[in-house]
């Protein structure tokens, strides 16, 4: 059992947990991930160590409610607690000092380039952050991302913070500026935004990296079912990634892969919901509401 | 010793079948197949062993159980004392009987069976066990004083969790840390529940934890701490059964397909994760309705077998070779064939094909025949010019066979390896090339059996306990 020391709302959706893991907290690197499971009946799911507190003995993940088991993490306390946690699974990120290295970061993908980007800032790289969302109340870290960037950049789609567009448009204008050579970029977010990303640094020849989340079951090399493929070759993303070359990736593989329980995970949420008590028109309880 | 007449009025007696659920009803859940043989009729079967001077059976077993010495005592209905007798030498009674090749070992040098159907040993080993096991007889031996070592098992599959069993019973302590989030290994998330129940390896581990096996689950060996970490921080020796769990594809066009799974992928979700079970369980399962496994072993009849209990329109096996060849056991096979598999032999996928979402829709085939025999002596698959056809299906399982897992080489390099990544051991005491670390099961053998692991294991628990004792290397 892994008890929840803390928890934080980010922004709509998201949310922020400690959780107690010593042993885990003491190993971990940056771009390293752990598998949660939440109770007997529940799935493995991966998501990234954002920070950890070796004092403390506490790692911290930052998730987002897209379906059944994030709903269910979101739903838990401090206090509560969590009955798996393994970890830290992946390689760590290869961090060096590379001059100036560019980190992109994408709604919940932010939760990843903020480890990172204090690693790369550590090993004494220049840190230009660039970090995008929706919309203003969706955005998460900015305060943090600043804290370890030289330089951050914050965009919305919408234009209601910061600038208007996307993290490509300002990550197009940085390459462009002659003077000041851009080394490496890693971008980590939805898969189409990384594929973007990987578009506008190929004609530049900018050493670009993508952390990819393809769905795992065990996260220690098992099962395949995290199996990408990286300049026609396959890999595991469990155990050889979750770091990539972005130009050699099939990204369209990835987005198609992720997409192979699309119906059953429709059901879970569905069922998720509706023994919560938010079944809708269905749900006697709430007909005379 | 049994006189001359006896012998001959014993070898009349028949084998005893052994009830089991009727196909049609079976593939409609999860449950074991077989019943099990009731007290009367494994007195009978007891009965058939002739108790012989130089038991050939004893021989044909990995590890050596004292098999006339365990069917006398079911004879005399002392079953308790049967299963005691069995977890001398065989810690996991229960697992081996039901899942060990016996046509290939014990039985299969049976006296009995050279001139009919052999003893059926392997049914007596799991009756005895069940019986203590369902009467609540499992007492936990004594265990010695602590000798003051302490040992580190990578791995809760067979081979982990027997030495750890072994090394406790001679007084050291044990740590097993697994990977997952419950040990057993293959046991757990490969075979299925209708040929093991999980129940079974359940108590199993229950034993050693009684037995005071400290077993620490979700410790990734090599990512928490590596093996010399292990060594300088706190224990003395340092058993790796970490398993053949790499999965190997065909490197195939479309293998990424939605809807093409290995085997090791499919059985993990439905035997540990439950998905036979979702929405109860959280994690989903792509059933098909048509669907393929590729691969002809007792991991594919596996996975064959639990395709149809998932209720697809029809499961095939694609085998490259003819029925002859098929390595998966007798019994699997036949236990499909009752199921209604088909079985598309001296057939080779060539590419899977997908629709626009990337979803599977059909397998290309090619048909094979059987040419010269190669280095294996088995005669040589080859592809049959122009008969090339498409086979619709939905699901498709890879079981082509299983690499080393990477995970503790990487870490440590000094322990060799060799060329498919297996690790290098010394036959005799099961070393590695590194000091005070000893290797068994498959992470040493490749894909193998359950009792070889556990033999391994056996053997390298007794040259840790040497080590321990000596210091000597
Ligand atoms: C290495 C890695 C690191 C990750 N880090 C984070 C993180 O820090 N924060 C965070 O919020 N999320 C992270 N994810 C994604 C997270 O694991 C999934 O959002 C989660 O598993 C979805 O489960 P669900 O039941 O809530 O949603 P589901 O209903 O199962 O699925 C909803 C969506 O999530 C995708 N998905 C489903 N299962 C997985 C899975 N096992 N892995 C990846 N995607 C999946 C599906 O394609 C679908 O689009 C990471 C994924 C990986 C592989
Ligand atoms: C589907 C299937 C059916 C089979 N059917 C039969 C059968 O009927 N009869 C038979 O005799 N044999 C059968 N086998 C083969 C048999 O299961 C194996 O030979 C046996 O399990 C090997 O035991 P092991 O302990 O060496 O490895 P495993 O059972 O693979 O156990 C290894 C364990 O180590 C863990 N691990 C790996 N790396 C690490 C690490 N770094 N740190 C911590 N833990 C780690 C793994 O999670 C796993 O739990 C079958 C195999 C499969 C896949
Ligand atoms: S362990 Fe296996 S080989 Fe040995 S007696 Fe039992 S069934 Fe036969
Ligand atoms: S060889 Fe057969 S008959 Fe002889 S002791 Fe063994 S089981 Fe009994
Ligand atoms: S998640 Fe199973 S191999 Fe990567």
């Amino acid at each position: 059992m892994f008890e929840i020391t803390e928890k934080k709302k980010l922004a709509h959706l998201v949310y922020q947990f400690k959780i107690k893991a010593p042993s885990i907290a003491k190993k971990r690197e940056a771009g390293q991930f752990v598998i949660l499971r939440m109770n007997e009946h529940g799935e493995r799911i991966p998501l990234t160590i954002a920070d950890s507190d070796n004092e403390a003995g506490t790692i911290t993940v930052i998730v987002q409610e897209v379906g059944r088991s994030t709903m269910l993490l979101s739903g838990l306390d401090a206090g509560d607690t969590i009955l798996d946690v393994v970890g830290p699974l992946g390689m760590p990120t290869h961090i060096e000092n590379f001059g100036r290295a560019v980190c992109v970061g994408g709604g919940i993908g932010t939760a990843v380039t903020f480890p990172i980007g204090a690693a790369l800032k550590e090993a004494g790289n220049e840190v230009i952050s660039i970090i995008g969302s929706r919309t203003k109340e969706l955005l998460i870290l900015e305060e943090e991302m600043r804290s370890v960037s030289d330089e951050l950049l914050v965009t919305t789609d919408d234009g209601s913070y910061g600038h208007h567009g996307f993290v490509t448009d300002v990550l197009k204008n940085l390459l462009d500026d002659k003077k000041k050579p851009v080394d490496i970029v890693i971008a980590v977010g939805p898969v189409p935004m990384m594929r973007a990303v990987a578009e506008v640094t190929r004609p530049y020849k900018v050493k670009t990296l993508a952390s990819l989340n393809p769905i795992m079951v065990d996260g220690t090399g098992m099962c395949g079912a995290c199996r990408v493929t990286i300049a026609g070759e396959v890999k595991f993303v469990c155990v050889d990634g979750p770091e990539f070359d972005a130009h050699d990736t099939d990204f369209d593989e990835l987005i198609m892969r992720n997409r192979s329980y699309f119906k059953e995970e429709k059901t879970a949420t569905e069922e998720y919901a509706y023994h919560q008590g938010q079944g809708g028109c269905c749900d006697e309880k709430k007909t005379d509401a | 010793m049994i006189d001359p007449k006896e012998i001959r009025e014993r070898m009349k007696i028949p084998k005893q079948p052994m009830g089991e659920q009727e196909p049609m009803e079976r593939i409609k859940n999860f449950y074991e197949v077989p019943h099990g043989y009731t007290e009367e009729q494994a007195i009978e079967e007891a009965r058939r062993c002739i108790q012989c001077k130089n038991p050939l059976c004893v021989d044909g077993c990995p590890v050596g159980i004292d098999i006339p010495y365990f069917i006398r005592l079911i004879e005399e209905g002392k079953f308790i004392e049967a299963a005691r007798k069995l977890k001398e030498t065989n810690g996991l009674p229960a697992v081996c009987g039901r899942v060990c090749p016996q046509e290939d070992q014990c039985e299969r040098v049976c006296i009995i069976g050279k001139k009919g159907e052999p003893v059926a040993i392997g049914r007596l080993e799991k009756f005895a066990a069940d019986y203590e096991r369902e009467h609540g007889e499992v007492t936990i031996p004594n265990i010695p004083k602590w000798t003051g070592k302490k040992v580190a098992v990578v791995g809760g599959g067979p081979a982990g969790l027997t030495a750890a069993g072994d090394l406790v019973k001679m007084g050291h302590r044990v740590t097993v840390f697994e990977a997952l989030h419950t040990p057993g290994g293959v046991l757990m998330y490969g075979i299925p529940e209708f040929r093991l129940p999980k129940k079974i390896v359940e108590s199993e581990v229950d034993y050693l934890r009684k037995m005071g096996v400290d077993i620490q689950c979700n410790s990734v060996v090599g990512k928490l701490d590596t093996i010399d970490e292990l060594l300088s921080e706190d224990y003395d020796a340092v058993f790796v059964g970490s398993g053949a769990g790499l999965p190997y594809f065909m490197n195939i066009p479309g293998e990424n397909l939605v809807g093409v799974y290995s085997a090791n992928e499919f059985l993990t979700r439905v035997n540990l994760m439950k998905a036979f079970q979702f929405p109860e369980y959280d994690t989903p399962v792509l059933k098909g309705k048509r669907v393929a496994v590729i691969g002809g072993g007792n991991t594919a009849m596996d996975a064959a077998r639990t395709a149809l209990r998932l209720c697809p329109e029809e499961v095939s096996i694609i085998y490259r070779r003819s029925r002859e060849e098929l390595p998966a056991r007798e019994e699997e096979i036949h236990h499909g064939e009752e199921e209604g598999l088909v079985f598309r032999l001296l057939h080779n996928p060539i590419k899977f094909t997908g629709n626009d979402d990337g979803r599977l829709t059909a397998i290309e085939c090619v048909k094979m025949e059987l040419g010269e025999p190669d280095d294996s002596g088995r005669r040589r698959p080859i592809v049959i010019e122009g008969s090339e056809f498409t086979l619709d299906c939905d699901v498709a399982i890879l079981s082509i066979g299983n690499g080393a897992n990477p995970l503790i080489q990487q870490t440590s390099p000094d322990i060799k390896t060799n060329k498919w990544g297996n690790i290098t051991i010394d036959q005799d005491t099961g070393r590695t090339s590194k000091k005070g670390v000893f290797a068994g099961g498959d992470i040493v053998r490749g894909g193998s059996t359950v009792i070889l692991a556990m033999g391994d294991a056996r053997r390298a628990a007794n040259s840790i306990d040497e080590y321990l004792k000596t210091g000597q290397w």
